[in-house]
Formats: C-alpha cells, structure tokens, sequence
C-alpha cells in the first residue's frame, strides 16, 4: 500500500517535471513581432536579390550570410545598390539569428543557429546558385 | 522502510529534473533546421508553390 502511493506520487512528480520543458523539444519559437518583422523584410528584398544570385554576383557564405562573388556581371551604376542589398540583408540574418536564440531563452544559441541556418540555406540553393563549401565557391 | 521510500523519491525527483535541464541546455538541432526551413520557405516564397517572377536586376533603384 506504501509502496503504491510511493510510485503514484512519483508518477505525478514526474508529469509535472516533464510538462514545462516542452518548447526545447519540438518547435523554436519564431513568431515572435521582432522575427516576423526581420522575415518580411528578407521576403521583400529577395525580390531584388534573387537576380544577383542567378548571375553569380552574390553567393552564399558559409557563416550564414551573403556576400559579393563577383562584381563584374553587375552594371557600374548598380553596384552601390548591391552594396546595400547585401549590407541590409547580412544585418537583417544577423537579427534573425540573434532573435531566435533570444526568443527561445537561450541567447548563447545565436551561434549554433548561425550554423543551421548556413548550413540549410547553402542546402536549399536553387541550381545556378552560388554557394561557399568547405574547399571553396561552388555552383549548383 | 519510510525514510528509504522518502529518500529514492527525492532521488528519483532530482534525477528526472537534472534530466530535464540537461535538455534544456543542449542546442535542439532537429528543431532548429526546421524553423531554418520554415523562414527559408518563407523568404525565398515557396510555400504558395510558386517563385514570384520579378523584374530582371535592371531596375535596381525600386526601393
């Protein structure tokens, strides 16, 4: 009798343990106003960025960025345009990831999000797009 | 017997919760590449399964 009221209160201790860690196990929480308004700002300018990764004028680096490939397939009179594409979207998938790590409370996660978010966006390039593996830029 | 029982329940107790923090410390891969794929669908307009076809890089200065 001891023992069975022993091992339900274990069972109940034990549910209530492992119902409030849940948001670590199966989604990141990425709902949040501040990464909402950093995913329609990237979602506008893939617009204009989608273009640049067609020619080869800007790639995907393998810490989670963008940068300028190869400037010489863009016109003079665009390339501070690029510039600045490329300047706001780094800025913008800066936040990203730092907002996530912190939305999830663990802001030491930023790093680690960096890496899967690289590592998913250089995966998920559409062919003819450039990208930066480990032994140098490739095009897929 | 009351003393032992009282004491494997704290152990079990402290046990299951360690357990639960270390968890919680350990970077969720799996979930992040999925929320990675969430935005990436996102970003680049894949979920309505179609890419929206934009203007070739010409007209730079729409912004």
């Amino acid at each position: 009798m001891k023992f069975r009221s022993f091992v339900r209160a274990l069972c109940l201790a034990t549910a209530c343990v492992a119902a409030a860690p849940v948001p670590a196990q199966g989604n990141l929480e990425i709902n949040t106003p501040a990464i909402a308004a950093v995913r329609q700002s990237m979602q506008a300018r893939h617009v204009e960025l989608e273009p640049l990764y067609a020619s080869g004028a800007v790639g995907f680096a393998r810490d989670g960025g963008v940068v300028l490939r190869d400037a010489s397939g863009v016109p003079l009179a665009q390339r501070a345009r690029v510039n600045t594409l490329i300047a706001a979207e780094n800025a913008d998938r800066n936040a990203l990831y730092r907002e996530i790590a912190r939305a999830n409370g663990h802001p030491e996660w930023e790093t680690d999000i960096r890496a899967t978010f690289a590592q998913r966006w250089i995966e998920r390039a559409k062919p003819g797009w450039w990208v930066e593996g480990q032994s140098g830029w490739t095009r897929k | 017997m009351d003393a032992f029982q009282r004491f494997s329940l704290v152990l079990a107790v402290t046990a299951v919760l360690a357990g639960c923090v270390t968890i919680n410390i350990y970077f969720p891969a799996a979930a992040a590449e999925k929320a990675a794929d969430r935005i990436i669908d996102e970003v680049w307009q894949l979920r309505e399964g179609a890419t929206v076809h934009t203007p070739p890089a010409a007209n730079g200065g729409a912004q």
